[in-house]
């Protein structure tokens, strides 16, 4: 496998961060060293979940062999990475390994900084291919109902156009826009507008 | 599920002067034309100032309490119908105290009403059938010739008083000044009233649902059951189906709940990838326009109203939303913000005379006017939110009907063209449904609990 992100810099991560988004930041990072070092794939035993039945079979583990220690590029890949496959889509979802895009006023743009959340997404999806994304275009309260509607299906599209770029399968975006019906904020402030302009991603099968 | 309306098919019209027995849903027949010719059965000969007209309570021969609550009730929606219009200055009916009660439906203490200042007084009736049928029985005088103007008699259900009252202040336009009211007409609109949380993988949701009101926001009915998001409900011309959009399976579609038949139907395809939303019936009912992302952008697009003969009508990579039709069905009024901001734009239903409207901050939601106006209201942006404006096609005047007070949103007119009404969160801070004259005069609020928003006014 290719490295399939561009465009990660180091200068992403501190606008991510300069707006409050460290998570963000930190699987940009995690998906930067994580997807860059997928040869090999990774060899590391399980740390935290064993498989299921693991256990019965293996009272006494002796001591493994040491494995070489792998370069030192690779921190864990994902926090809470492992456990996607127990975790329902309820907890997936409230948790998610998926950011949010925020977007200007008005706009459908993406800036660099959703340009590389969305390549951090894509990785994630690169990851878990059959996992399957709502991607949610919202709009601040500002404008009218009707067309914050438009507005909010231009985001959805702008973001799985990218997407498709990056060489995801349509077949595992959907779209849908919300307009200014949903707002994840209630204020009514500009850090209330910029919460709400964004495109949200729903893990909605996997 | 829908619940159905009342509607007037149990309602049975008598007219005194001809006897024409017909069912109400009908358009009437104009009966009163030879009468007319007869004498002249218009009230009032003030020049240039409406008729004075009363309108005290029923009587109630029975003197039943049902019965005397159903006679307060039509004569009080009545006077509220007929002071909508304002077509009669119509006398307080609070000040009615020095007049005598009628007698009889026809034996009317005309001096006192005369003293009062009346020119025109409301007399009714109202009886009890069997099986809870009632029968009004109204008739308009003339104060000065102690002659009946008009009379009906209408039967039903003692639950439906106040579509009797709508009735005959329809009737009462009619043949007093040649008006076609709005009395019986309904808004359909959005309210998150009965808001639940939305079934879905995402917390904090809240649903919002399509209802039904009268013109005057009585007798609320919901339309869109189904924990999920219902809104821009757009009335059919024949007022027995309402599209909108809905998310019941997820991204928008158009819907149609057809609702005296409880059948619903989402014919335009919508699917995963293929979205359709905001639709606008054409004044015939065979078309609906809409949005939709079919070719990867919202566009405009045209189909019967089963879906098939879809075209597309704008081509163009910025957002065209909002269609609404001209009152012949030869152009649609839409948004676009192919110059940055959204404007409004006007276009021939074959795709040709584009032409752009508006020349201000942010508008939508244009709303084509009925005839004989031949004018578009839309929403503004005037500060923070948003003002009610109206340009008249023919002569390009622009009129603002609100003024800053809260943010003003999506007008629609009634089918007469002389009123609108649209969504502000003036006073109280929560959306709530208002009306308003075409000339600016005659607020008034009809919506009180939760929000209410995304008008559609019925023809």
């Amino acid at each position: 496998m290719t490295c399939s992100l561009r465009n990660v810099h180091s200068g992403v991560l501190h606008a991510v961060a300069a707006r409050g988004h460290v998570v963000a930041g930190a699987i940009v990072v995690a998906l930067l060293s994580a997807s860059c070092v997928r040869n090999p794939p990774p060899v590391e035993p399980e740390p935290t979940a064993p498989p299921p039945g693991a256990r019965s079979v293996d009272p006494a583990p002796p001591s493994p062999p040491p494995l070489p220690e792998p370069p030192p590029l690779p921190p864990p890949p994902l926090a809470g990475e492992d456990d996607f496959a127990s975790r329902t889509l309820e907890e997936l979802n409230r948790e998610s390994p998926l950011e949010p895009i925020f977007f200007g006023y008005d706009s459908s743009g993406l800036d660099a900084v959703a340009q590389s959340i969305i390549e951090a997404n894509a990785g994630v999806l690169e990851r878990f291919p059959t996992w399957v994304v709502t991607i949610e275009g919202h709009c601040d309260e500002r404008g009218t109902p009707e067309y914050n509607l438009g507005l909010g299906e231009r985001r959805a599209l702008a973001v799985r156009e990218y997407l498709v770029e990056l060489g995801l399968s349509v077949a595992q975006l959907r779209t849908v826009s919300y307009g200014k019906e949903f707002p994840f904020d209630p204020g009514h402030d500009d850090s209330a507008w910029a919460s709400n302009r964004r495109a949200h991603f729903v893990i909605t099968s996997k | 599920m829908t619940k159905p309306i009342p509607s007037l098919t149990l309602v049975c019209l008598t007219l005194l002067a001809g006897g024409a027995l017909f069912a109400a849903q009908q358009q009437p027949p104009d009966r009163l034309s030879g009468q007319r010719s007869a004498v002249d059965l218009t009230i009032g000969d003030r020049i240039g100032a409406p008729p004075r007209f009363a309108v005290p309570d029923c009587l109630t021969p029975d003197a039943e309490a049902d019965l005397v609550a159903v006679g307060q009730t039509i004569a009080q929606v009545l006077w509220d119908d007929l002071e909508f219009e304002r077509e009669f200055r119509m006398l307080a009916r609070d000040t009615y105290g020095t007049v005598p009660r009628s007698r009889t439906l026809t034996d009317l203490p005309f001096d006192a009403w005369r003293e009062l200042g009346a020119d025109g007084v409301v007399s009714c009736t109202v009886s009890s059938l069997p099986n809870n049928q009632i029968r009004v029985q109204a008739r308009l005088f003339n104060v000065r010739s102690l002659e009946s103007a008009f009379g009906v008699e209408y039967s039903g259900s003692i639950r439906n008083a106040r579509v009797y009252a709508h009735q005959l202040s329809d009737e009462i336009h009619r043949q007093q000044r040649g008006l076609e009211g709005i009395a019986r007409t309904r808004i359909a609109f959005v309210s998150d009233r009965d808001s639940e949380s939305v079934l879905g993988l995402v917390e904090n949701r809240q649903t919002k649902e399509v209802y039904v009101a009268d013109y005057d926001g009585a007798n609320v009915r919901r339309v869109t059951v189904g924990r999920s998001l219902n809104i821009n409900p757009a009335w059919a011309p024949n007022g027995r189906a309402i599209a909108y959009t809905s998310y019941r399976d997820g991204p928008q579609d158009v819907a149609i709940s057809h609702i005296y038949e409880g059948r619903l139907e989402t014919p335009m395809g919508g699917n995963e990838y293929v979205h359709n939303w905001l639709p606008a019936y054409s004044p015939d009912g065979r078309q609906v326009a809409y949005n939709s992302n079919r070719d990867g952008n919202p566009e405009l697009y045209i189909s019967n109203v089963d879906g098939t003969g879809l075209r597309r009508l704008t081509h163009h990579p910025a957002i065209d939303t909002s269609p609404t039709w001209s009152p012949q069905g030869h152009q649609i009024a839409f948004t676009s913000d192919r110059t940055g901001a959204p404007q409004i734009y006007v276009v021939g239903v074959d795709g040709t005379g584009l032409r752009r409207i508006t020349f201000e901050s942010y508008c939508d939601r244009p709303t084509w006017s009925p005839a004989p106006y031949n004018e578009i209201a839309y929403a503004s942006r005037t500060g923070p939110g948003f003002d009610i404006k109206i340009v008249d096609l023919a002569t390009n005047e622009r009129r603002q009907l609100t003024f800053g007070l809260g943010t003003n949103e999506s007008p629609s007119y009634s089918a007469n063209g002389r009123h609108v009404v649209f969504s502000s969160t003036r006073g109280s801070g929560a959306k709530q449904l208002w009306l308003i004259g075409r000339d600016g005069n005659g607020l008034r609020r009809i919506t009180s609990t939760g929000n209410n928003e995304m008008p559609s006014w019925s023809r």
